[in-house]
């Protein structure tokens, strides 16, 4: 499997627009200084300054894309990113690093969990949320091809589960087809979830798996059909409550005039407890186990 | 240049800033407009269309022309009325200033022919050139980037952020011009946070840097007749400038900040441009930060 590093390189490889900064995050791109040449920008600690001189080379005709972390590209930069690059709708891409739980460790100030919030107030900009490392990869050449803005939830982690339907925009990927409750997530808690559905199966219940991978364009069709197939709807995201994946299916179907039940799994108004992933998936009841009983729960009450 | 042929140059760059003060003025009218900063700025960005920039109405689009960036957005008029004196956008354009139906507001818009990109927002445009300057290097493109800052923008960290990145970079086809009228919006800058020693801090973050006078077209003609003024290095070139300049009766005003005149202080205004009185002037003052 081609990684992160890889496809993006094949890719400036053959289109000599893109070029690839960053703000002296390199963990995902190691390799690239010597494979880019020139065409490889480390501006330094300082995101504003990545993103403005991104818009830059965009109206000079290049197509940035833009490495930093997610939360510091998203808030220290975020008024460059909604001033110089949405309101110019220029087809500067960000790709923040360690979003959501991703961060572990790193405490609250690392903790990217309103990002999709921020990045969906900026008019024109398209959300890719990659559940692992395939699915990253094939969502680059869409995101690059796109003209559009565009923030990439960046997550290289192992298999999630085997991907069949080709990545495209605003299209997500149904993994079962149940009608008893519709677990409906993206990036980094599909594996969580795709446990849970595992648990939920033993035990008779047909959950049915509904993995966005880009959250703008949503794909608006696949939830309102979750909403009319199943009992339940249930939105798991390492997200900030307010803003994420459950606003969006709140506003959706208030817009559409569908009456469904909706169960958030997500961080309600605080950070999370920092610690290594598999532990915060515990503390926080984010692993599969926990969120098969919250389920559970809901299903019975 | 012979005497003769500065002397008759100056005559014309002075005509030329004379009728573009008139848009200013104008422009003032109605809802108003920056008044003070666009009078400031008015010689630079006469001289650096007329003399300095490869750059004309047939080719705004050429990857090959050099660019301006007016990164202190408030002062649009300045480059509205250049722009229009120069053929870039009609004059009687300048006419919808404000109207929803054009597109001519009280900061750059991309969509008026010659403005390269919008602002508004204090401390963004030099990242941008830096970023357009970095490309012109890479593809070995004859572009340079000039980037009008005023000098209360400077309180902006992200300026300071993109000169360390310009000169890391060896950026020598950026050209910071500093819009120095001493005034931010409402205060003299030195008695806010103070700048000075300016040219210092600027070497400092690795510029090569000179001090002019902003009205002076010999200044502005040996400020400006060898970029990069060091190989390697952005250029800065502190632009001594007088708030309000051409109208005595605004010049170096704290309180004359954003005004919107009445048709008859337009018509006094335009008069003592053209050396009549003091307009006597009545509107109060509209403070909008």
């Amino acid at each position: 499997m081609a990684s992160y590093e890889d496809v993006l390189c094949t890719l400036a490889e053959q289109d000599s627009r893109i070029v690839v900064m960053t703000a002296e995050n390199r963990a995902a791109i190691r390799n690239l200084p010597a494979r880019l040449g020139p065409r490889f920008i480390d501006v330094g600690i300082c995101e504003q300054t990545m993103i403005g001189a991104a818009a830059g080379l965009a109206l000079r005709g290049r197509v940035p894309v833009c490495h930093a972390l997610a939360t510091f590209l998203t808030l220290r930069a975020f008024e460059f990113i909604r001033t110089d690059v949405g309101i110019g709708r220029l087809p500067v891409k960000l790709v923040g690093a360690v979003p959501g739980f991703l961060s572990e460790a790193n405490g609250p100030a690392h903790q990217a969990i309103e990002d999709i919030a921020l990045m969906r107030a900026i008019p024109g900009v398209q959300i890719v949320c990659p559940a692992d490392e395939a699915e990253l990869a094939a969502a680059m050449p869409a995101v690059l091809a796109s003209d559009a803005p565009c923030y990439v939830r960046f997550n290289a982690g192992p298999p999630a589960v085997v991907h069949r339907a080709p990545f495209q925009m605003g299209q997500a990927e149904v993994l079962s087809e149940g009608n008893d409750v519709s677990l409906l997530t993206y990036g980094l808690m599909l594996r969580e979830v795709e446990v849970a559905r595992r648990i939920l199966e033993a035990k008779g219940v047909k959950p049915r798996v509904v993995n966005l991978r880009t959250l703008r364009p949503i794909d608006v069709r696949a939830i309102l059909r979750a909403a009319a197939e199943s009992k339940l709807l249930v939105t798991v995201e390492d997200h900030l409550r307010i803003g994420g994946l459950y606003s969006m299916v709140c506003e959706l179907l208030v817009e559409s005039g569908v009456r469904a039940r909706v169960l958030p799994v997500a961080l309600e108004d605080r950070w999370f407890r920092p610690g290594l992933l598999a532990d915060v998936l515990l503390y926080e009841k984010f692993d599969g186990e926990s969120i098969a009983a919250r389920v559970t729960k809901a299903l019975n009450a | 240049m012979s005497t003769m042929a500065v002397r008759s140059e100056n005559a014309d760059l002075e005509a030329l800033a004379l009728r573009v003060r008139e848009h200013i003025v104008r422009m003032a009218a109605g809802g108003g407009c920056f008044i003070g900063a666009s009078l400031s700025c008015a010689d630079l960005l006469v001289y650096l269309y007329s003399r300095v920039l490869r750059v004309s109405p047939a080719t705004v689009s050429d990857p090959s022309r050099d660019y301006l960036l007016l990164s202190k957005g408030h002062d649009v008029p300045a480059l509205y009325g250049t722009l229009a004196e120069l053929g870039f956008v009609a004059r009687e354009r300048l006419e919808n200033h404000l109207k929803t139906s054009d597109s001519i507001y009280w900061h750059p818009n991309r969509a008026v022919p010659g403005v390269e990109f919008h602002s508004g927002s204090l401390g963004h445009l030099l990242a941008v050139g830096v970023g357009i300057a970095l490309d012109v290097k890479m593809s070995s493109g004859p572009s340079r980037v000039f980037v009008v800052v005023g000098d209360g923008e400077l309180d902006e960290g992200s300026v300071w952020e993109a000169l360390l990145v310009a000169s890391a970079k060896k950026l020598d086809n950026l050209v910071i011009v500093v819009d120095r009228n001493e005034f931010q919006a409402n205060v003299a800058t030195e008695d806010l946070v103070p700048l000075e020693p300016l040219d210092d801090k600027f070497k400092a973050f690795g510029a090569s840097v000179c001090t002019i006078d902003g009205h002076d077209y010999g200044d502005l003609r040996s400020a400006f007749a060898s970029i990069p003024r060091t190989p390697g290095r952005p250029s800065v070139i502190i632009a001594r400038t007088v708030r309000g300049k051409g109208l005595p009766s605004l010049e170096r005003r704290a309180d004359r900040w954003f005004v919107a005149f009445s048709p008859d202080e337009v018509k006094a205004l335009l008069g003592e441009l053209h050396g009549s009185a003091r307009a006597v002037l009545t509107s109060e003052t509209k403070v909008v930060r």
